[in-house]
């Protein structure tokens, strides 16, 4: 388990080396097309290869990285802080306070996202540089992706308020934010952080599928989203095997994270 | 003895040969379900192909030498300027029902076609004047057809109306096409049945078709449908991508590249005085300058060749080169230069300052491309366009918008600067595009509906395409439609990019395939397909 443990402090190592060092280890600029070489296999000069346009594929996966592994764990952190917040507090009060919540959560997950989403982006000026559009997006993601997180929240604090240490915080003269400060939020802290780890992947795809409505990382910028939907072309990816590297990224990413997530979580 | 033997052989050899001429399903896929099954009502590409394979039509083009053909007309006769046409029909033929078709469900249709309260898109085609169309059934096989006013292409414009029964109690499911509708699976499937009764015989006198039918599975995916080909689970992808065929041709499978198609694919500034963008960047797009220097500015080789693979060619206006007969052979393709895109752009008072090209004013010219959303190739296009004016200074950004949004501010809201968008040309007369070249017309993307005409060039194109709808002459219509080429290509208030190829696929089990630059490209002889058992 602590080889394990190694790997994954070494993978987000890495991860963040090659975040931060993108404009260092990128041979070539992220949206540079090399129109010569279109869809060129790995070689020396492209490790990846290029893409359809002729843009170095490592380039654009560590730009990429950039992008989505920094925007998507904010979004992530937005929406687990207000799940924490309209769950713990339905879970919490109980009562009236409860039905309000949920009624708020209830109506959350009933509307239709897509079509509000889309008409976001109608309305949404024209002319905005990729990077306002990518934060756009992420923002979004986060204010709306909260609403399940926080029926789990809502169900782990009304379990804890209903168990007996709490009844012995309170008898003991715990009540408010002490209570919630002391016992309440640490024993919902594996919950939340489920929640968070579970949005990141989550919002990735989900700004990949947005691409595909107009609402997502604009052209050249990449992301992993966009990456990732040229694996949409299924039909050429037995032959271009390292098309499938962001994907591979996301998963060992995020796998990573959930390694050392358990451990502490074993040892809290 | 061995004389016996060779004579059976040659007749067993024979009638293996006619035999593989006939029977079988051909199977195929559509995007999706057709929305209508009226031929009348036909707008969408589903509804297109089953009238297509189940419409009997007075006149049939032959796709590959773009002539009219006899269908169920036998002659034709057009008089009075293209105002009047007399058509002779075939005898004893009879609806997939068995319901006889006379020149009285001609008048039947062309009354419903023509009825305005329809809103068929086939009958606007016919439509060059006011007033009403009259139908004069001579006998039972002769029938006259007056138009208010002199209809161009009038011949070939019935190619596309299926005539429909007057009597039948399947109403418009009576095919007199090679085929008939047998079921619908409302998102599965389509089978298209054999029509016993269907007219046409080859040269062996053998009734057509040969097929016993047609599956048409609906498959949004092309992807899908590609794995499908290669697992010879359908036989034919009428349109494949140009990534697709490059894969299909590299596993070996068949696939045939026919040519230059006439669709195109062109970018567009908004220049409707009243849309919300500022005053200056109108004025930018106003400019014949400004908007031949972006022309130059783009590299239509590198698109046609990465984008598309090699499997376009660079357009050089409105009319492709495959439509030989109205293609002004006089035009140029448009060169790529950048040098001389900046010094057109230096007469309007732009300067590149460094790395950024301002207008005289001293704004930064910035603009954006909005394009539909999901469409690879078009998203392709619009970041090449992005890097190659990024070259002379000019920073784009591209915008990809669903169709909806994208139509609403092309149509509604004007709220937009550049489009890039792509047009299907069905028609190869080029009078189809009267909707787009008027300055009154709804289709005149870059400033439509005009109350007169915003510059001399448009009020000049408008008086030629008025005189071409009017001339029943072919030469002289292809005079004035030369000259319509030659103001577009000089103006480019649409600046073409590329014609794509017609990409098809088709299994070799299919024979007497001949695929055309023209829809229905891959099935446009049906009837004359066959599957080798």
């Amino acid at each position: 388990m602590k080889g394990v443990r190694l790997v994954a402090i070494t993978v987000l190592a890495l991860t963040a080396v090659t975040i931060l060092g993108a404009h260092y280890l990128a041979p070539a600029g992220y949206e540079q097309q090399f129109r010569d070489i279109p869809q060129a296999a790995p070689s020396v000069h492209h490790l990846l290869g290029t893409d359809d346009l002729g843009r170095d594929r490592w380039a654009r996966l560590l730009y990429g990285m950039r992008v989505s592994l920094t925007l998507a764990p904010l979004a992530a952190l937005f929406t687990t802080v207000l799940a924490g917040l309209v769950g713990g507090i339905a879970g919490y009060f109980g009562g009236w306070t409860e039905r309000c919540c949920k009624l708020l959560i209830d109506l959350f997950l009933s509307v239709p996202w897509l079509f509000l989403l889309i008409t976001v982006r109608a309305v949404l000026p024209l002319n905005v540089s990729p990077e306002a559009s990518v934060t756009v997006t992420f923002a979004l993601l986060g204010l709306l992706g909260w609403a399940a997180s926080a029926r789990v929240i809502c169900a782990g604090a009304k379990d804890l308020m209903r168990s007996e240490f709490i009844w012995m915080a309170r008898a003991s003269g715990f009540s408010g934010l002490k209570l919630v400060r002391l016992h309440l939020l640490p024993n919902l802290r594996g919950a939340l952080l489920a929640q968070f780890w579970i949005s990141i992947p989550v919002f990735i795809i989900a700004e990949a599928n947005l691409g595909a409505l107009g609402l997502g990382v604009a052209e050249p910028l990449p992301s992993l989203g966009s990456l990732l939907r040229e694996l949409q072309d299924a039909i050429m990816l037995r032959p271009e095997p390292w098309r499938l590297l962001p994907l591979a990224v996301l998963i060992v990413v995020i796998s990573s994270f959930q390694v050392l997530l358990n451990k502490q979580e074993v040892r809290s | 003895m061995k004389r016996l033997y060779l004579v059976l052989a040659i007749w067993a050899m024979g009638f293996i040969s006619v035999f593989a001429q006939s029977g079988g399903e051909l199977r195929f896929c559509l995007r999706s379900d057709p929305k209508t099954f009226n031929p009348l009502l036909v707008e969408d590409e589903a509804s297109e192909t089953i009238r297509y394979l189940t419409g009997g039509v007075l006149v049939r083009v032959n796709r590959i030498t773009l002539k009219a053909e006899p269908d169920l007309a036998a002659s034709w006769k057009v008089s009075e300027g293209g105002k009047r046409i007399r058509f002779k029909l075939r005898e004893g033929l009879k609806y997939s029902d068995g319901t006889p078709f006379s020149a009285e469900d001609v008048a039947y249709t062309m009354q419903q076609l023509m009825d305005p309260a329809l809103h068929s898109s086939t009958g606007d085609s016919f439509r060059s004047a006011e007033g009403k169309l009259a139908t004069h059934v001579v006998s039972a096989n002769e029938i006259e057809i007056d138009f208010p006013a002199p209809v161009a292409n009038l011949v070939n414009l019935f190619d596309t109306v299926a005539i429909l029964s007057a009597k039948s109690p399947q109403k418009e499911m009576a095919a007199l096409g090679p085929f008939y509708v047998s079921e619908h699976k409302a998102g599965s499937y389509l089978l298209l049945k054999r029509n016993p009764y269907y007219w046409k015989k080859d040269a062996a006198g053998k009734q057509l078709p040969y097929l016993d039918s047609i599956r048409l599975d609906i498959e949004q995916n092309p992807e899908i449908e590609a794995m499908r080909y290669k697992r010879g689970e359908v036989h034919l992808i009428n349109t494949v991508t140009p990534a697709i065929f490059e894969k299909l041709s590299a596993d070996s499978a068949s696939v045939r590249d026919a040519g230059a198609s006439t669709d195109t694919e062109q970018l567009w500034f908004n220049q409707v005085p009243s849309a919300p963008i500022p005053a200056y960047k109108k004025a930018w797009f106003t400019s014949t300058n400004f908007r031949r220097a972006i022309s130059e500015a783009i590299n239509r080789n590198d698109m046609a060749r990465i984008v598309y693979r090699g499997h376009a060619v660079p357009a050089i206006g409105i009319i492709s080169p495959s439509n030989k007969f109205w293609f002004n052979t006089d035009l140029k393709p448009h060169a790529y230069d950048t040098s001389s895109a900046l010094r057109k752009l230096q007469q309007d008072g732009f300067q590149l300052q460094g790395d950024i090209l301002k207008d005289k004013a001293g704004n930064p010219v910035e603009f954006s491309i909005a394009t539909n959303a999901g469409n690879r190739a078009r998203e392709s296009m619009a970041t090449m366009i992005q890097q190659d004016l990024k070259k002379i200074g000019i920073k784009v950004n591209v915008v990809t918008l669903d169709f909806n949004s994208l139509l609403e501010r092309m149509t509604q809201s004007y709220n937009y600067e550049a489009c890039l968008l792509g047009f299907q040309n069905v028609e190869l007369d080029p009078n189809s595009q009267m909707a787009v070249w008027l300055s009154s017309a709804d289709n005149h993307q870059w400033n439509p509906n005009q109350k007169s005409p915003a510059t001399p060039w448009e009020a000049e194109i408008d008086k030629l395409m008025r005189a071409q709808a009017a001339s029943g002459d072919e030469h002289k219509r292809k005079q004035y439609w030369a000259r319509v080429q030659q103001i577009a290509w000089e103006q480019e208030p649409f600046i073409y990019l590329i014609n794509k190829d017609a990409l098809v696929a088709i299994a070799p089990s299919v024979k007497n395939a001949e695929p055309s630059v023209f829809r229905p490209q891959a099935f446009w002889n049906a009837e004359m397909l066959a599957l080798a058992h």
